[in-house]
């Protein structure tokens, strides 16, 4: 059971954010330019760099979700999906991914884990600092996200159809229009 | 050093914002309506929470200035600020507020760690379930806010006058805006 009244018949950060649409709209926005938006790092790479974040963070809702929005974006590759979040550094995706992905984890212990060696090795490997930039903030969200998500006591249902159908519809037509399912219409534009 | 070319003169989370002006916009509209929208938690009360959390993140820009902000509101109360931050359940603030800065310190820790019964104490106390919502959110969003701002090492002056001033404006006008000016002409580096 939730911690507070959530609206009946929503799951995981949706009922959070149809409990309080005003913050909703911003939260909604932030993801969908980090994850959706237009970026030399594909919708593929960067849904794998929230997943693996949220996997770290044990965050069923958010794991699940992104890692079907990442499949959708991967030509259905479920396992790759699964290797990066089990051990990505054996993973079939590049060596700046990786590097990447290396930030990402220091960021989700926390932000002073970041090292300069681990950007250095991005850079080598040919990220950009926007790259790196929002590799950080993406792994920073989901430390929000996640937390939001699991510190309300949100339901999240066991099953991957939902999230596997779901996951195709947010690849294809982003996170703000997606809201609109779920949100009263005039916050959801 | 910043781990990335940062716009130079700016400190904090300013820098990150100059940087990518795209995602500062919602970054900075939700904390505008977290801690400085209505609400039935006052704008001090807010402040100490994302203080709070800040500081068990160790970020030190982020609890200092939303220090300053916190103290902003607090005018001759001020000394609560530094009370929250080292033992909030013997500073002079109300059991509720207590109530509330321990689910946020578990937030703070991980979503999974806020028990039924800290948020029953709270409910106990007269929170309100959106007092609780944005509890939790306000810490979610610093675990946030802080990552960004010591993720990317940016630059966080030791100068005590310039938080304050910070905190100052932050009270009146909010989060939509720039609160500083920078130091030096900020440019944007390849």
């Amino acid at each position: 059971m939730a911690h507070i009244q959530l609206p009946e018949g929503l799951h995981g950060i949706r009922s959070a954010m149809a409990f309080r649409p005003e913050t909703a709209k911003p939260l909604n926005e932030l993801v969908e330019i980090l994850l959706h938006g237009p970026n030399s790092l594909t919708p593929g790479e960067r849904e794998l760099i929230a997943t693996y974040v949220s996997s770290e963070n044990d965050c069923y809702y958010c794991q699940t979700i992104h890692g079907a929005i990442a499949a959708a974006s991967l030509n259905d590759n479920e396992a790759l999906v699964k290797k990066v979040k089990y051990d990505f550094q054996s993973a079939e995706i590049s060596d700046k991914l990786k590097a990447l992905l290396v930030i990402a984890g220091k960021v989700q212990k926390g932000g002073k884990h970041v090292t300069s060696e681990d950007v250095a090795r991005a850079r080598e490997s040919g990220a950009t600092d926007l790259e790196i930039h929002d590799t950080v903030l993406i792994a920073a969200a989901f430390c929000m996200y996640n937390r939001y998500v699991d510190g309300l006591a949100t339901t999240q249902p066991r099953d991957e159809a939902m999230y596997r159908e779901r996951g195709k519809r947010v690849a294809r037509d982003g996170y703000v229009s997606v809201s609109k399912e779920y949100l009263p219409a005039e916050v959801a534009r | 050093m910043p781990h990335i070319n940062l716009p130079e003169g700016l400190p904090g989370i300013t820098s990150g914002f100059a940087f990518r002006p795209e995602t500062a916009k919602p970054m900075r509209e939700l904390a505008h309506l977290l801690l400085h929208g209505p609400n039935t938690l006052s704008p001090a009360e807010r402040e100490l929470i994302a203080t709070y959390v800040s500081s068990q993140n160790d970020c030190y820009f982020c609890q200092t200035s939303h220090g300053a902000a916190a103290a902003a509101h607090l005018g001759t109360n001020s000394g609560i600020v530094e009370q929250v931050k080292h033992d909030f359940l013997q500073a002079q603030i109300s059991d509720k507020l207590k109530a509330l800065l321990a689910i946020a310190g578990q937030v703070q820790q991980g979503g999974k760690q806020v028990t039924a019964e800290a948020v029953e104490a709270a409910r106990e106390l007269g929170a309100t379930d959106l007092e609780i919502h944005d509890t939790v959110l306000i810490a979610a969003a610093f675990s946030m806010y802080n990552r960004y701002v010591d993720g990317l090492a940016t630059w966080q002056p030791q100068d005590s006058s310039m938080y304050a001033s910070m905190g100052e404006h932050l009270a009146v006008y909010g989060y939509l805006t720039p609160s500083v000016t920078p130091s030096v002409t900020p440019k944007i580096g390849n």
